[in-house]
């Protein structure tokens, strides 16, 4: 296994971006052009729009992301332990269930402070 | 040098196979919801309206281009393209048919054989979320912002049992063998046990829900619910950009249905399709599509059936029911493969 399997991968995402590219540059060579002040404007069911966007939102999103960057990055160790198991055994076996529990404490920290109810 | 040109001709093939699936994708879904809603669905545009993909995609092309006065131009732009090209990239990994063999030369049907394939997979599904949230987000808009925070709250909580299900698969390819593999090409060439089948169809419904969520499918489709945020992250798109965002949310549904085919139903394996055999090839690939296309059915209905949940609940159940489950699932599995295995 070298890095030059990978070298596919690389063409497929050359080959990818600039059909994405042309796709997105197409209509504005081939669409009419008669732009006025409404289509201009922010969509809001037909209202007059009265904010833009760059506002505060509910703090929740900020803790899901969080709790992600967390329990991913314990994912992230499942795999190599998951791939070895074989070799690794009952040693193996009792290492993950350590580490497994003791993020299960945090796991259950977290509900128990309310982190996963939404108003 | 031979390598660099059959990875570009396997590109070419892969992202003309894929388009055309999206677009076909598209007539079936109509086709089926239609039937499901006890309708006839489109059927003017040529015969049973099967040229219904190829008139929408001259429609977006030729439409005018709107790029609203309020929005982050760059961004706004670049994100469509961000969301479509991981989805277009993610198949590289899936084999879609057994090996081809003529006198020395082996054509493989996968563009890359990487030994982390379901790394690469979880890897590639998470930079898609990028293309949403920056979508949302540099449209300026009060929808298409709450639209992108959900997916953004949605996406990555599904990840953790995505990769927890992963992870529990990468520990049964441990039964049998010196050690597990990542690359599903390996999955797929490695015999499993009638029992182990049983318990990996065991984890199927979570996977499937988490595939769901994943792609933003109803009854997950809350990042464009059109009752309370009209379109969601894409309501200040139009024309050709709005379609590539249709188009990443299908292919990944195309993908998500490839890779549970591949992990849970033996992929291009069925009877007839013998890796070496001249027609090997087209059976396997024959097979893998009627898995594909069957699990795409289950989409649809899915869709057609199931009411769309409340945001709470959506992340209730992922982070009180579903995580825990899978868990429980991985470590069962854990002990099988060491106790068993």
């Amino acid at each position: 296994m070298t890095s030059a399997d990978y070298l596919p991968i690389l063409i497929l995402i050359l080959i990818a971006a600039p059909f994405a590219g042309i796709a997105i540059l197409l209509p504005s060579v081939l669409g009419p052009k008669n732009p006025n002040r409404m289509k201009q404007e922010a969509i809001e069911s037909g209202m007059i729009p009265f904010a833009d966007a760059r506002r505060r939102f509910p703090v929740q999103y900020y803790m899901v992301a969080v709790l992600f960057i967390i329990f991913d990055i314990e994912v992230i160790f499942l795999f190599p332990w998951a791939v070895s198991l074989n070799q690794l055994k009952i040693f193996g076996l009792i290492e993950m269930g350590v580490f497994l529990g003791i993020l299960l404490i945090g796991y259950l920290y977290v509900w128990k402070k309310g982190a996963f109810e939404w108003e | 040098m031979s390598i660099v040109l059959l990875s570009i001709l396997k590109s070419l093939a892969l992202i003309i196979l894929l388009l055309t699936g999206f677009a076909y994708l598209t007539y079936y879904e109509r086709k089926l919801l239609a039937r499901f809603h006890v309708r006839r669905g489109p059927n003017r545009a040529g015969p049973f309206g099967l040229l219904q993909p190829i008139a929408d995609a001259v429609k977006a092309i030729f439409k005018e281009e709107i790029v609203p006065g309020h929005v982050d131009k760059l961004i706004y732009i670049v994100a469509p393209a961000l969301s479509l090209i991981p989805a277009l990239v993610i198949f590289a990994v899936i084999p879609i048919a057994p090996d081809l063999r003529l006198g020395g030369f082996t054509l493989q049907f996968h563009v890359a054989d990487i030994n982390v394939g379901l790394l690469y997979l979880a890897a590639i599904a998470s930079v898609a979320t990028y293309g949403i949230i920056l979508g949302g987000w540099s449209s300026n808009n009060n929808y298409a912002l709450l639209g992108s925070l959900r997916t953004a709250a949605q996406m990555i909580s599904y990840e953790l049992p995505f990769g927890l299900l992963l992870a529990a698969i990468i520990l049964t390819t441990n039964i049998g063998r010196e050690a597990g593999t990542l690359s599903l090409i390996e999955i797929l060439n490695q015999p499993r046990p009638w029992w182990l089948w049983l318990w990996l169809w065991l984890a199927f419904p979570m996977f499937f829900i988490t595939m769901l969520a994943e792609s933003n499918r109803s009854p997950f489709d809350l990042p464009e619910t059109e009752n309370e945020l009209i379109a969601g992250f894409q309501v200040e798109y139009g024309g050709i950009k709005f379609a590539l965002f249709f188009m990443a949310e299908y292919i990944s549904m195309i993908t998500g249905s490839a890779i549970m085919a591949t992990l849970f139903f033996g992929g291009w394996r069925g009877p007839f399709a013998d890796p070496g055999t001249w027609y090997g090839p087209i059976v396997g690939f024959g097979w893998f599509f009627l898995k594909v296309v069957a699990l795409l059915f289950v989409y649809i209905w899915v869709r057609a059936s199931v009411p769309r949940i409340r945001y709470d609940q959506l992340l209730q159940f992922c982070w009180k029911v579903l995580t825990p489950l899978s868990i429980g699932y991985l470590v069962l599995t854990a002990l099988i493969v060491v106790f068993v295995g």
